[in-house]
Order: structure tokens, then C-alpha cells, then sequence
């Protein structure tokens, strides 16, 4: 297929080098590769700050150089709505940062789905809800819970309102627009980090809660919103990707639904891969992969020295694990450092995904690979940052 | 003051406001600034502003010396400034090709800045020094604005605050609002260090920096360009120094014209540059070029091949420290030298019979402090025959060195509890006293860091008021091990900034709340004039930055 001969390309550019005198050369070589799993993606956030056009291209090029194959576009958030609707035209003319210079219109997002093709990358879009979805509320009035304080509305919004059917029929045509778009058959649908103390303000939403017999317990409710949301999707035919809260919370979504983790450390999201893959469930991994959290020095090491098999499975179990990603979230990144914030530690990531774990193991001995291969990012225009002290025979000038 | 202050700017605000901007709201429910008010950073001394708005045409307004200034046409400084200051006022609508410009201006406009220097010796001329005189007085009115300072070096500044006093309505037009400010720095040694050893930097991030900097109001760029990794300073004196100690001989090093071109670029900005040359540690890679400077590290009873420090126990380290500042001391202009002088490394000079036998001939016992004292004194001694001041790191201190009364003493450890208690010490001893401490802006984390860069006090140490005057100033450092011109620049700003205000503004403006509204502003601004500075917080600015750098 035309996926692996771009992979090989790649490879192959990666073997040429250049002597003193400039004169190109290639050893004789064999190679044989696959990726070890098939699902190797990148995080970015447009809703936190709005990505030019022209950063996310870029991201896409240095992707294709590192073997990533899954753009995950993370395109909106409680900030801001940037994507122009064909149906909803609201939601980015009130929603985003501004409604013309901060959004992404129909012919931008073909363009991004395009040049992703021809590098053999996916594009999964993310319309992360009920939560996230603040700027959702200022173009699709009605959408978000109102809460309250005593009997009082007090002016603030809280998640989607899962009560309301308008709600549903919304969700339903808007996905149905965002699968016309995005030919992907994946389909994030986000479902993580919802805050229940505005539904629970809700006098409506309270007795809804006791009409349907849950009680108190208002995961229930999002979860009945969750499986309404995988429906939609489903009958739109498309796989969905939620966030490990919803599996932390409920059980009643389809067994081809995949699950992405994103909180903790080592034994917890081990611990995590384990439960899910028990259940059945696909999992994606990015806990260990949050590089918009920096550090001083080296933290490549961090990413690189990552086992995403290391839990307790069977054979079977391990095989549910589909991939991972490295997520760059926007809330202190935008045009101005996300290049060098990404590159090149999102390229350990990229290693642990594509290579075999046992030829890769060692930091010290990536080291000098990676540090090369940093110094080739910036011959390609890439504006990677430096790993240690040192320099590259062609220095990042300024443009 | 500071009260007078927030009125002024909350007045601007609703002014604002009244304009009939569209509110916009942050996820919190909280009011996201939009980013064509009024935004000054840093906060001058003080500052009276009104709702009277003037508008500004790029057609008629004009940057003039004022009648009875003491510089003039002749005054580069001053000619360069101006009209950089008309372009970073109205240089990005000609980016959008608006040509066109009603000749009639509605509205009362301001079509004049009128700068006049009042000393007789405007220093026009000359280099910042130590003690330059950048205060200034502004009053916008129409139809002109005057700007008054004693020297270039406040006009510099005052230009600087008035182009932050221009604003982009939501027609594109230029306006400013009937405004008095009154300003001086409270600290006068307000510097960034950067660090071209570690990688190299090259000249053109060097140079937007240094824009980056006046904008600041920095004053000062200390200039860390060599050190153990690489020794990218061309020397006349000493060419194998950048031949063998630079990554590249060629391609990685500052020619002398490159020196020359950051001295004068710095120069048009009022900015400073003082360079450090470390020693005795810090120096492997000057050995490369410079045979016999280095001590020869031993194993047991042979040399093993490595170098440590420079060799204090010869003769022809210090002939060769004498020729090598002299010609330092010739081709930067600045009253001050830094000498470095931190973390020394004792191992390879204890593992030396030869510097064992000179330890025994001074009888230095085994305490390799003094020797490093010895040293260090020797090379006070040569640097003050070429009429510099200097600067040295808070250890030459610490070792208890003699050192001449107008030493500079740079304190960059931070104690068991802080830098407090090395700022008493060195006060006490009567040394003026720079602080680097708290802001060593390579140390990065996660988060809105700049907060804690704003918060840091320096003189929050015991002290007599006679030792707080001591301190005259700080310096924001870039080490250069993670950093280098893929990803300087946003990673200096705005975090210095942050820094910049502390030293110039007065001691009572602490409030990170509306620190963080002008910050963000300031921001913006740095964008539009083409330098990518990072994001505080999830938000936008009107105009993106567009990859220019």
C-alpha cells in the first residue's frame, strides 16, 4: 500500500548524508519495518489558542518525518469555537476568538485533511463534550445547563444539558456535518473532566435525576448522555475515541468503542490498561505523554523510557493496545513555541510507537540518534530546539 | 501612586469600553481583554491619564526635535529612533496596504511629538554608562506632544511609552489619549544575560532581542560569550582562540564586525553591553587555542590528557590575560567588565605536583580557595590597568577576595532560604550588588512561571536603608544549555518582562492581577512588532504571530 512506501521514503532520506565536500552518499542497506502499532498520534489544541494555519502544516511535516500517522484535532474547547459550521454558522461567529481572523473555515479544514493524505495521515477530529464546551454555549443558546444559585439562575453555564432533547438533536446534526468533513472513520467525542456541580444546582436536572431512578449519583446521567452520544456516532458509522472517564464511569458503551488514558503515572495507567483491555475495550495511551507539561533539562528521556505493554495482560489483552499519543495542549502554547515545544521530544514518543522496545531501549544510546535527527528537522525547516549543548553544521538563523 | 495609576488606567479602559468594543468572555465567565487598549509596560513612576482621545494619521504626524534642544538632526540616536518609533506606530498598517488616508482628520489629532533634551551635553554621542540619566517627562495634548528629558537615553525611554499609549480603535485608526507621565527607573542596572558559548546564538536573534529589550526598558545586555563549550569570539589578538575553540570556525563564531554591529545596535537603544569573559573555571574550550592556559589534569604521577581551570601558577597566564583584555577592553566600550569567576573546580589543581609545590611556596596549605584567590586578584589587577570597572560572580566574593570598591558583586545562588541573606552580606560589605537569583528564566516549569519572576523583591533582605541603595539593579539569565534560536526568543519573553517591570517601576506595584491584563497586552504588542513572545494563558491577540522569526 502507497502508506508503507511513504514510510519507506522517509527511511530512505533519512540514510543519505553529505561528506565534507558536500557530495551526497548512501551505503548499501537493507531494510525491513513496520510499525509496531498502528496507531501513532499527535495532539494539538486550537481552542486554548488559535493555531495559524501555517503551525499546524508545519506540525504535519515534521509528523510525516517521524512517522506519526494520526493528526488528533483537538479543535474545540471552553475557550473558543474556531470551527466555522456549514449548519451552526453561530457557534465560531460567537463562539470563537474572533469570527473572522480565528477560525477555520470548511476550505481551511480540507486543506489540512488533505495534506495529512498525502503524507498518510489521519485526521480524528475531537468535539470534546458534555464538558469543554463553554464557547459551544454563546452561539447555540439552550445547549449548556444553566445553573443556579437557590432558585435563581445565575447567569453561568455548566456542561451540555442532558435533559433537554433539543440538546441531542443538535449533537446529532452537528456530528452528522463533522463526519460529511472528516473522512476519518474515527470520531473522538471527548466525555472527560465533567464537573457535576451545575447540573447538580439545576432544580430541572434534579428531578429529571429522580424521574429516571438515578438518585444522586450524576455520573448516571452523564453516562446516559455518553451512550446517547456513541449512538450518534455509530449510526454515523463511525468508531468512536472517548477519554478513560467515561469507562471510569460507566460500562454501557459499544465494545468497539476505544478508550483513551490520560491520567496518572506508571502504576496507575498500567493499572488502568489492565481493566480496560480486560473489558475488552481498545485503548489508546498519552498519560506518560502530556508534553505540554515542560521541565528543565532532558525530559525526552521521560517520554522515551516509556513501556506502554508493561501491565498485567494476557497475550490477548496486550494486542487491544492500538497505539498512543503525544498531546500538546494550548493552554501556554501557541504559534509563537509550539515548534520547538513539540520538536524534537514528541520524536521519543514517535520511537516507543514505531520501533521494537528491545533494539530501543537504552536513552544513552538514542541520544546521538535523536540529537542527529534534531539537527535534520532543522535542514527540513523545521525550528526543533536543541536536547544538550552543541550545535548543528546549519544553525536555526531567524527567518 | 499607585492608586493615581489604576485610576488613570481604569479610566482608559472604560474609555475603551465606550467605544463599543465586543465583550468577550473566558471560559471562567471572566472578561478577556481585548488588545487595543491602552497597555504600558512597564508601569511607569506616574502616570495621569483621561477619556480625551486624539487620533494619529500616518500622513501628518511627525517625531521632531523640539525648539531649544541640545541634540538635533545630527543626533543618530535620536533621528534612528524616531523613526522607528513612527513604524512601530504605524508601520503594520502599511503591512496591510491601507495607502489610503482621509486628508481631512476628524476629530481632534495629535500631529506632532516634539522631543527635547534639556541638558546641554545631550550625550548623544557617547555610551549609556552606569549612571545615564533615563528619566523623562510626557505630555500627550493636541495638536503636539512633547516629550522632555535631561539625556537621549529618557527620550529613549519616553518613546518608548508614548508608542504604548497608541492604540488601534475598531476602524484601524491610531488614537492616544490626553496623558502626563512622569517616569524613571527605580533600579539603574537593568540587564538580560545570554549565554553564546553553550550554542550559538546567531547575530540577526541577537538584534531582535535587543528591540525585544528597549521595548522592556532594559538597560543593560550581558553578554555571556564564552565559556567551556565554545569560544565563538573572534580575537585579533588571539585567532586560534575562535579557530580551534568555536563549534565551527567559520560558521559559529563573531567576527568583529558582528561586534561591532551589537555594540551599535544596543547603542541606538540605550542599552549596554557588557562582556564576560569567565574565569579561571568555566574555560575548556579557550585551551583549545591556547596551549599551556590550562591546567594539565594529572592521575597519579602522569598527566592524563584533561584540562582543568586556567593554570594560575604560570607566568604566561597572566601575560597572555593581560594582552587578551586589553584588546577586550578596546573593542567593548562599556565601563564594566564581567570577569565570571564562579564555580571553580578544585579537582584538577589538586591532582598537579607543580601547583601542589606552588601551594607549598605560598604556603596556601591545601586550602584551594586562596590559590584561587591569588588568581583572581592578579587578574583584578590587570583588568583595573585598563581603566574597567568590573563585575564578578558572588563566589569571588564569598572566597573573600580583595576587591576594589567599585566592584560590582553578582549574587545568583539562592541560600537555604533564598538570596536575602548573601544580599545582606555583600551589602554590608559595602559592594553594590546585582541580583540574578530568582530569575534565571532557564530554569522553566510548567505554568504561568512569570508570576513568581514579578513577585521577587530585591531588597527583601535584613538591611540598613544605607545597604538597600547598594543594590542597583538585577539581571534576567538565559543559559544556553536548552536554548538556542529555535527556541530563544520565546522562551526570554514575556517571562522577562516580567522582570523588567520590577526594576523599573516603583516597589509598590505588586498587583499580578493587573499585571497580568498589561502583561498580556504588552504581549500582543511584542507580536505586531515581529517577535514571537510566548503565551501567558489559553487566550488571542488580534494580530497572530505570523513566523517571522
Amino acid at each position: 500500500m502507497v502508506w508503507g512506501a511513504l514510510r519507506g521514503l522517509e527511511s530512505l532520506s533519512q540514510l543519505v548524508y553529505q561528506d565534507d565536500y558536500g557530495v551526497h552518499y548512501i551505503n548499501k542497506t537493507e531494510i525491513e519495518d513496520f510499525p509496531r502499532f498502528p496507531f501513532r498520534g499527535l495532539l494539538l489544541d486550537t481552542s486554548r489558542h488559535y493555531l495559524p494555519l501555517y503551525a499546524i502544516m508545519e506540525t504535519l511535516d515534521a509528523m510525516s518525518y517521524t512517522k506519526l500517522n494520526v493528526f488528533h484535532w483537538h479543535i474545540v474547547d471552553d475557550p473558543s469555537f474556531p470551527y466555522q459550521s456549514k449548519l451552526f454558522p453561530d457557534l465560531s461567529n460567537k463562539g470563537a476568538f474572533h469570527p473572522m481572523t480565528h477560525v477555520y473555515t470548511q476550505s481551511d479544514v480540507r486543506r489540512v485533511i488533505e495534506h495529512s493524505r498525502l503524507r498518510g495521515i489521519r485526521v480524528v477530529p475531537e468535539f470534546d463534550s458534555p464538558g469543554h464546551t463553554q464557547s459551544w454555549g454563546r452561539g447555540q443558546p439552550d445547549l449548556l445547563t444553566p445553573c443556579y444559585r437557590g432558585d435563581v439562575p445565575s447567569g453561568t453555564y455548566g456542561p451540555v444539558n442532558p435533559i433537554l432533547r433539543s440538546s441531542y438533536v443538535f449533537m446529532a446534526k452537528l456530528l452528522k456535518e463533522v463526519a460529511s468533513v472528516f473522512p476519518d472513520s474515527y470520531l473522538h467525542l471527548g466525555g472527560d473532566e465533567v464537573d457535576f456541580t451545575c447540573w447538580k444546582s439545576n432544580p430541572d436536572v434534579r428531578s429529571f435525576m429522580k424521574t429516571m431512578g438515578f438518585g444522586t449519583d450524576f455520573s448516571k446521567l452523564e453516562s446516559l448522555y455518553v451512550e446517547y452520544m456513541v449512538n450518534i456516532s455509530a449510526s454515523l458509522n463511525r468508531t468512536s475515541i472517548v477519554w478513560q472517564d467515561v469507562f471510569d464511569y460507566h460500562e454501557k458503551i459499544p465494545k468497539d468503542t476505544v478508550l483513551e488514558i490520560w491520567k496518572g503515572l506508571p502504576p496507575a495507567y498500567a493499572q488502568e490498561m489492565s481493566r480496560m483491555t480486560q473489558a475488552g475495550y481498545r485503548v489508546l495511551l498519552s498519560a506518560p505523554w502530556y508534553i505540554n507539561h515542560i521541565r528543565y533539562g532532558q525530559d525526552w528521556r521521560d517520554s522515551y523510557t516509556v513501556k506502554p505493554l508493561n501491565f498485567s495482560g494476557t497475550e490477548t489483552q496486550k494486542r487491544l493496545v492500538i497505539g498512543g499519543e503525544v498531546c500538546m495542549w494550548g493552554e501556554y502554547v501557541d504559534a509563537t513555541n509550539l515548534s520547538p515545544r513539540l520538536w524534537p521530544r514528541a520524536c521519543a514518543a514517535a520511537e516507543r510507537l514505531w520501533s521494537d522496545e528491545n533494539q530501543t531501549s537504552s536513552t544513552d544510546e538514542a541520544f546521538p540518534r535523536i540529537t542527529n535527527f534534531r539537527c535534520r528537522l532543522l535542514r527540513r525547516g523545521i525550528r526543533a530546539e536543541p536536547l544538550d549543548v552543541g550545535h548543528c553544521q546549519r544553525e536555526f538563523q531567524g527567518f | 501612586m499607585a492608586a493615581l495609576v489604576k485610576i488613570g488606567v481604569l479610566i482608559l479602559i472604560a474609555a475603551a469600553v465606550c467605544q463599543g468594543y465586543q465583550d468577550i468572555y473566558d471560559f471562567d465567565g471572566k472578561k478577556l481583554q481585548d488588545t487595543d487598549y491602552v497597555s504600558l509596560w512597564p508601569l511607569p513612576q506616574k502616570v495621569q491619564s483621561s477619556a480625551t482621545a486624539f487620533k494619529l494619521s500616518s500622513v501628518n504626524f511627525q517625531i521632531i526635535h523640539a525648539k531649544g534642544s541640545s541634540a538635533g538632526s545630527s543626533c543618530s540616536i535620536l533621528q534612528t529612533a524616531f523613526r522607528r518609533y513612527f513604524d512601530y506606530i504605524f508601520g503594520y498598517k502599511k503591512k496591510q496596504n491601507t495607502k489610503w488616508e482621509p486628508k481631512k482628520t476628524f476629530g481632534e489629532a495629535v500631529t506632532q511629538l516634539q522631543v527635547l533634551i534639556t541638558s546641554t551635553d545631550s550625550e548623544c554621542d557617547g555610551f549609556p554608562d552606569p549612571k545615564a540619566d533615563e528619566s523623562y517627562e510626557l505630555s500627550v495634548d493636541q495638536p503636539a506632544a512633547m516629550l522632555k528629558a535631561s539625556k537621549v537615553w529618557g527620550a529613549l525611554r519616553g518613546l518608548e511609552t508614548f508608542s504604548q499609549l497608541v492604540y488601534e480603535d475598531e476602524y484601524g485608526s491610531r488614537n492616544i489619549n490626553k496623558t502626563e507621565v512622569s517616569d524613571f527607573p527605580r533600579f539603574a542596572h537593568r540587564g538580560i544575560l545570554l549565554d553564546t558559548s553553550r550554542h550559538y546564538v546567531p547575530l540577526k536573534v541577537i538584534l531582535a532581542n535587543l528591540d525585544a529589550m528597549a521595548w522592556n526598558k532594559f538597560n543593560v545586555f550581558h553578554w555571556h560569550i564564552v565559556d567551556d563549550n565554545s569560544f565563538p569570539y573572534m580575537s585579533r589578538t588571539f585567532p586560534d582562540l575562535s579557530q580551534q575553540g568555536a563549534y565551527h570556525p567559520y560558521t559559529h563564531v563573531y567576527t568583529p564586525s558582528d561586534v561591532k554591529m551589537v555594540i551599535e545596535f544596543a547603542r541606538m537603544r540605550g542599552i549596554r553591553v557588557i562582556p564576560e569573559f569567565d574565569t579561571p573555571g568555566h574555560t575548556q574550550s579557550w585551551g583549545k587555542g591556547q596551549k599551556d592556559l590550562l591546567t594539565p589534569c594529572y592521575s597519579g604521577s602522569t598527566p592524563n590528557g584533561n584540562y582543568g581551570p586556567v593554570n594560575p601558577i604560570l607566568n604566561s597566564t597572566y601575560e597572555f590575560m593581560a594582552d587578551f583584555f586589553k584588546e577586550v577592553s578596546t573593542v567593548f566600550p562599556d565601563a564594566y567588565v564581567h570577569l565570571g569567576g564562579d564555580e571553580v573546580d578544585f579537582t584538577c589543581w589538586k591532582s598537579n605536583p607543580d601547583i601542589t609545590k606552588f601551594m607549598d611556596d605560598h604556603a596556601f596549605g591545601r586550602d584551594y580557595s586562596k590559590l584561587e584567590s591569588y588568581y583572581i586578584q592578579r587578574l583584578l589587577d590587570i583588568v583595573s590597568t585598563t581603566s574597567k570597572g568590573y563585575m564578578i560572580w558572588q563566589e569571588v566574593f564569598d572566597n573573600g577576595v580583595k576587591l576594589k570598591p567599585d566592584t560590582l558583586v553578582h549574587v545568583w545562588m539562592n541560600g537555604a532560604s533564598g538570596f536575602g541573606e548573601e544580599l545582606a552580606r555583600v551589602t554590608a560589605a559595602g559592594f553594590n550588588t546585582l541580583l540574578s537569583a530568582p530569575w534565571y528564566l532557564d530554569w522553566i516549569s510548567y505554568g504561568q512561571d512569570w508570576e513568581k519572576y514579578y513577585k521577587a523583591e530585591p531588597q527583601d533582605f535584613k538591611g540598613t536603608e544605607q545597604q538597600k541603595k547598594l543594590v542597583i539593579g538585577g539581571e534576567a539569565c538565559l543559559w544556553g544549555e536548552y536554548v538556542d534560536a529555535t527556541n530563544l526568543t520565546p522562551r526570554l519573553w514575556p517571562r522577562a518582562s516580567a522582570v523588567s517591570e520590577r526594576l523599573w517601576s516603583d516597589k509598590s506595584v505588586r498587583d499580578v492581577n493587573d499585571a497580568y491584563i498589561r502583561l498580556n497586552q504588552h504581549r500582543c504588542r511584542m507580536i505586531e512588532r515581529g517577535i514571537p513572545a510566548e503565551p501567558l494563558f489559553s487566550g488571542y491577540c488580534r494580530h497572530e504571530y505570523k513566523g517571522n522569526l
